[in-house]
């Protein structure tokens, strides 16, 4: 049993592991044990592990969607603005609100605008840029990124118990490590 | 295992697990040669930039390419000082080699887009390897491309009035004209390309930072990364935005050069004022982009051993593309001549006499040999195969595709409407030094991109390894 004072001490425990295919696993067993406050961590991504951690699927295509809409709309309007109202010119009796020739620079914006929406948005729903971690002071974590798959349970999980989280996790991985917050 | 046993094998997966080896007779080569583990690609391409020694090649192509850009920082310096007139530029040709150069780079730089973003929404795994570098091509190319038009305005600090903005002349720029789409295209075209290289390199720099042992390399790559750490939230996310950027990307890389396209198509000019315009440039940018990969891959992988990575089956893909494209712009040519002739127009119908027979037919058929007739090699897999072909072939290529912007440019420009204002142009020296200076500037930052950054995304290159084991 791990005392208030122990868990405070800890961000959580780490379990290593060789295969893409075990860490899936892992997370879906402590899903099923009623575990949620956790994170795979993995060198590439792996098929299935977000939704073996009960993940839900992001919202990012709507905000994507949004700076689409608001890029285009916004370069639509600056457009007709510009060439009905703020600068009306007459050229051979033609339209003052000529949309074919509005259409090109409509579409770069509605373009811009999801691509900023896509990248500015995933890196704010993943709550980077955030250059230090806890997990970071754990030497083994820097595999991570080279051939290693972690699962990690973290203190704040109601179920955490460190006994019990420790063996559990144990018995599916072969290192399991301190997390120090 | 057979080709068809292994499609079979493979049916039922989805998204990014089409076969390795898609097509092509039985013996093709494999995407990634055997015997690789999620730790062998991850330490051989980080190796490259952390432990390996900075080489007398690297430094001596380093040397080059930074004198050739010095030069032409200078020859920019000479221009800003003295105004256009030390090109060659004068009226009738009043585009002249800078817009030519414009053309050129901007069309070399549609390869990366093309190969990450339309080859990712196709299936093709083969992508992979060389995806990274191809995006790095892009964005060094769309630099130089950039900077011709600035250069060529002639009062080129005062570039700012192109873009819409609150002042006090209380003008606009002309919304509907194309050279105006054009700043938006180049524009959004360039930030998205630097978006979507900046979203693929945010793994690997988490790589990096975990496995170099200088300070500022971690500070470095650690600062890069923005603190990755490739948990499985992240991961969701970084696919679905990288997915989405490839869609947003790809009707962006077909309009950017349709707009450049346009930019002649609205200009009366014989040559220029043709419907076909858009999509002849499109095919001829994937032309020239991949030639140009090509050019750039073949001495990089054999200098690296990067072999592994980048197979005989990658450049024998790209041989087939540019193959492909090559006939797309031999249909251009060919149906640029019918229309002449079925114009009925005594105008359009010089302009094709002219181009083919007047004093820069040297150039149509340097043209033709280059762009039409030299990629038909590619017919035969023998010579599919051989590097050397291959190197040669994409050399020549990504001459003509400079040559035939030149015919479009210059050669309709010399001879218009009227005989009296004909007249033919001659580049000086500061044209070519700012040509090849343009190369030197593209080299200078490719040699440091080479030098400082993973040149193969390790991330996928991962992937890659596991859907190669999970086959076998």
């Amino acid at each position: 049993m791990g005392s208030p004072a122990q868990s405070e001490s800890l961000y959580g425990l780490l379990a290593e592991f060789e295969q893409p295919e075990e860490v899936v696993e892992a997370a879906r067993k402590a899903y099923a044990a009623g575990y949620r406050q956790m994170n795979a961590y993995t060198p590439f991504p792996v098929e299935g592990l977000s939704q073996a951690l009960g993940q839900k699927p992001t919202a990012l295509p709507w905000l994507v969607l949004l700076g689409g809409l608001l890029g285009g709309s916004a370069a639509y309007y600056m457009l007709y603005y510009a060439s009905v109202i703020s600068y009306p010119l007459n050229v051979g009796g033609r339209p003052l609100h000529s949309w074919p020739s509005f259409i090109p620079i409509t579409f770069e914006m509605t373009v811009l605008g999801a691509s900023f929406a896509a990248f500015f948005g995933m890196l704010a729903l993943n709550g980077l840029p955030h250059p230090n971690h806890p997990l970071f002071a754990v030497p083994a974590f820097s595999l991570a990124s080279r051939n290693r798959f972690f699962l990690c349970i973290q203190v704040r999980d109601p179920l955490f118990q460190l006994e019990q989280t420790r063996r559990f996790l144990e018995e599916m991985a072969p290192r399991v490590h301190e997390v120090q917050p | 295992m057979s080709r068809r046993k292994r499609e079979k094998h493979h049916a039922p997966r989805k998204y990014a697990s089409s076969p390795v080896t898609v097509s092509g007779p039985s013996e093709t080569a494999p995407v990634l040669e055997p015997g690789h583990t999620f730790a062998s690609v991850t330490d051989k391409i980080s190796s490259i930039v952390l432990t390996r020694k900075t080489s007398r090649g690297w430094i001596f192509g380093f040397a080059v390419a930074f004198t050739l850009m010095m030069a032409f920082l200078y020859a920019t310096a000479y221009l800003f000082a003295r105004g256009i007139g030390i090109w060659g530029t004068t009226i009738p040709v009043g585009w002249a080699f800078p817009i030519v150069n414009f053309v050129w780079w901007i069309g070399i730089g549609h390869a990366g887009t093309l190969i990450s973003a339309v080859l990712l929404l196709l299936h093709q795994e083969w992508r992979t390897s060389i995806n990274r570098f191809a995006e790095a091509m892009t964005l060094f190319a769309v630099s130089c491309a950039g900077l011709f038009p600035l250069l060529h305005m002639g009062r080129p600090w005062v570039f700012y009035w192109m873009f819409p903005y609150p002042n006090t002349m209380d003008l606009w720029p002309n919304f509907r004209s194309p050279l105006v789409w054009d700043v938006f295209a180049v524009s959004t075209y360039f930030t998205v390309s630097i978006l979507f290289w900046y979203m693929g390199l945010i793994p690997d720099m988490a790589t990096l930072r975990d496995r170099t042992k200088s300070r500022i390399g971690q500070i470095v790559y650690g600062m890069m990364s923005l603190g990755w750490r490739g948990s499985a939230a992240h991961w969701q996310r970084y696919e679905v935005a990288y997915l989405l950027m490839a869609g947003l990307a790809t009707p962006l890389v077909v309009s950017v050069h349709s707009i450049v396209g346009m930019d002649f198509a609205s200009g009366i000019i014989p040559g220029w004022h043709t419907t076909f315009s858009p999509p002849f440039f499109v095919a001829g940018a994937i032309f020239s982009g991949f030639a140009m990969v090509m050019t750039l891959m073949i001495p990089l992988r054999s200098i690296y051993g990067l072999e592994d990575f980048v197979t005989l089956r990658h450049l024998e893909n790209m041989a087939k593309v540019i193959l492909a494209t090559g006939s797309m712009m031999f249909y251009g040519y060919a149906a640029e001549l019918f229309f002449a002739y079925y114009s009925g127009n005594e105008y359009e119908r010089y302009l094709a006499i002219n181009r083919i027979l007047g004093p820069y037919g040297w150039s149509y058929w340097a043209l033709i040999a280059c762009n039409v007739l030299v990629p038909q090699l590619f017919w035969s897999e023998r010579l599919r195969r051989n590097i050397f072909v291959l190197f040669a072939v994409s050399l020549i290529v990504n001459v003509g595709m400079w040559l035939e912007r030149f015919i479009i440019v210059i050669v309709s420009l010399h001879r218009d409407f009227l005989p009296s204002s004909w007249r033919m142009y001659y580049p000086t020296v500061w044209d070519f030094t700012h040509l090849i200076g343009s190369i030197g500037l593209f080299f200078t930052l490719l040699f440091l991109f080479v030098r400082l950054l993973p040149v193969i995304s390790i991330f996928e290159l991962r992937s890659l390894v596991h859907e190669t084991d999970e086959e076998a």
